[in-house]
């Protein structure tokens, strides 16, 4: 229960989004504090509480090795036997596995690669440097942390979706609720596959309320650098592209607030919130370095924040595509009663959040329903 | 969406990219070049052919390119200096993504100039200091558009354009590059 939260995650890890927003079916925040943030235990306790009041049958510590497709449904194996069924939710999450690059196979022996689920918190890290890669979510809130501990660390940064953690007085993902945006379905968006790519936003929960951008990070001397592109006689090559992938996050920032002024403006709810804001472009670095010497002990550690993937090798359906994802049309998977939710951008924005799996269950689960019935 | 005229046929692009999102063997291009020394630091270079879409492909019309070196380089200046080709490369792959990213985004182009501006440290090819790279230090573009659109919108073109093209990618990020002796 919960297994995700409890073995996948850094100690001081909090949900990035509001405890307002943390709902389940028939089960939202109720504390004291709605606007503020989750920690790990918060959100295990939150997912306990709801599986008892949702009573649903649980098989705890119970894994899936495969899955079969039979003539009236599926077979399911476990490490604790077969399960017959007419239809299956795939409910397994979208973040099994760290993605590495393959050039880490190049990084001397002398550097400790770590990924987030390795990572607990800086005092076990060796003594020194850290190159922190990637600036998505977890790449600035480790990257921040590794800093305040009093590391040098530098942080290789690719395109990413920069977002101020309140905007006119408001959370800025109480915008997103409010405006709408995370209400867009998947079949109304321009170009699916690359919303459903979409790397997690530059945010981090805490009781300060803080935004954690790169100008952020920049002014705790987190030293930023370009995309990791090659290892090359052990040294790390960084991407000269660095303003490229600061101008369109900035600009796609800008267009996204510009956005949210026009709903408030439209939808008379000015009232509710601040005057608009503007926030100082992404600073570019005097001269970001294109190199670094991975043998010269200058960096110690490297923490891999490149993502994560959905691990489906004991799904026995041919519904994987090439890239290793489900294919699947707002959860309904191309084999008969076979399911899938909690997935990013599954049927709308929310989807990939906690907050979504609401409207996203009812959706599914009244196909799986209607499909049932048919075919009984 | 009002029609736009830049004269990019955005839809054969876009047609293109769901049929190669299928076919990944058709999308696989070799560009070729072949040079000819002259004399001097003088040579030509001519490329005429390429590969795409699974078989051999031809320009319509044979380019020869001229390279040398200028007078303070004490040669003869019969064309210009190879690292100068690259700014020619960068300026027209990020022009030719500005005209097609407008014409995908319905923005009407009227004019798209570029000016840039390779700065570059000759102590490194002299081998006068070893710490110097051979390469350019940094290059800097500055375009010039005028377009019915917002500056942020003209800039997000920009922006997109650099995220698209093959020659910002080829600068930007390291190439494994073999020489060698036929
Ligand atoms: C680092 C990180 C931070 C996040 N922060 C937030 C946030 O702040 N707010 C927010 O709303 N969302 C956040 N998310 C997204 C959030 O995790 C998901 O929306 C949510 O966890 C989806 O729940 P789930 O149960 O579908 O998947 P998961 O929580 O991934 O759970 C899937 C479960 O299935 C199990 N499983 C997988 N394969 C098998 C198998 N073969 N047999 C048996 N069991 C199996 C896994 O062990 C796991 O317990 C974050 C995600 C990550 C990775």
């Amino acid at each position: 229960m919960a297994n995700s939260w409890r073995r996948e995650r850094w100690d001081s890890f909090r949900l990035l989004t509001p405890n307002w927003q943390s709902r389940l079916p028939g089960l939202g925040y109720e504390g004291p504090d709605p606007d503020g943030y989750m920690t790990m235990g918060e959100v295990t306790e939150f997912i306990e509480r709801f599986a008892v009041l949702s009573g649903a049958p649980v098989r705890t510590s119970t894994n899936v090795t495969s899955v079969r497709r039979t003539d009236g449904g599926y077979d399911v194996t476990t490490d604790h036997g077969e399960i017959g069924c007419r239809a299956v939710v795939i409910a397994s999450g979208a973040c099994n596995q760290p993605v590495v690059p393959k050039f880490s196979e190049a990084v001397p022996s002398s550097v400790r690669q770590l990924t987030p689920f390795g990572y607990r918190e800086p005092g076990r890290l060796p003594d020194g440097g850290v190159l922190v890669v990637g600036a998505s979510a977890t790449g600035v809130q480790l990257a921040a942390e590794l800093r305040r501990s009093g590391r040098p660390v530098i942080l290789s940064v690719g395109e990413h979706v920069r977002l101020p953690r309140t905007y006119r007085g408001r959370d800025v993902l109480w915008w997103m609720d409010a405006s709408g945006v995370w209400d867009q379905r998947y079949d109304e968006v321009d170009d699916l596959t690359r919303a459903r790519r979409l790397p997690s936003p530059q945010l981090v929960g805490t009781p300060e309320r803080a935004t954690l951008d790169l100008n952020a990070l920049t002014a705790m001397g987190v030293e930023l650098v370009g995309r990791w592109a090659a290892v090359r006689d052990g040294r790390a090559l960084f991407s000269g592209g660095l303003r490229n992938v600061f101008s369109l996050a900035d600009l796609k920032m800008r267009r996204l607030l510009d956005g949210f002024d026009a709903w408030a403006r439209t939808s008379g709810r000015e009232a509710e919130v601040g005057p608009p804001e503007s926030f100082e472009p992404t600073r570019v670095p005097e001269s970001a370095r294109l190199q670094l010497d991975l043998n010269s002990g200058e960096i110690r550690t490297i923490v891999w924040a490149t993502g994560f993937r959905p691990d489906y090798g004991w799904l026995d359906v041919p519904v994987v595509d090439e890239k290793g994802r489900l294919r699947h049309d707002g959860g309904v998977v191309d084999s008969p009663g076979l399911y899938a939710l909690g997935l990013p951008m599954l049927r709308r924005r929310r989807s990939t959040f906690i907050n979504g799996i609401e409207d996203d269950a009812r959706d599914v689960i009244g196909h799986l329903a209607q499909d049932l019935a048919v075919r009984s | 969406m009002t029609t736009v005229a830049n004269g990019v046929n955005v839809q054969a692009l876009l047609d293109a990219r769901e049929v190669l999102k299928t076919a990944p063997e058709a999308a696989q291009f070799v560009w070729r070049a072949s040079s000819k020394w002259q004399n001097g630091v003088h040579s030509t270079t001519t490329v005429k052919e390429f590969f795409g879409l699974g078989q051999e492909q031809t320009h319509k019309n044979e380019a020869v390119f001229d390279a040398d070196h200028p007078d303070v380089f004490a040669a003869e200046d019969n064309g210009i200096t190879p690292i100068e080709y690259l700014l020619v490369g960068l300026a027209s792959c990020l022009t030719a993504g500005v005209a097609s990213v407008a014409q995908n985004r319905g923005i009407q182009l009227r004019s798209v100039e570029a000016t840039l501006e390779g700065k570059h440290d000759i102590r490194g090819i002299l081998g006068a200091d070893a710490d110097v790279r051979n390469g350019f230090t940094d290059i800097k573009v500055t375009f010039n558009i005028d377009a019915d659109a917002s500056k942020q919108d003209i800039e997000a073109l920009v922006a997109q354009s650099q995220k698209r093209s093959a020659v910002f990618d080829a600068i930007t990020n390291p190439t494994d590059v073999t020489v060698e002796v036929a």
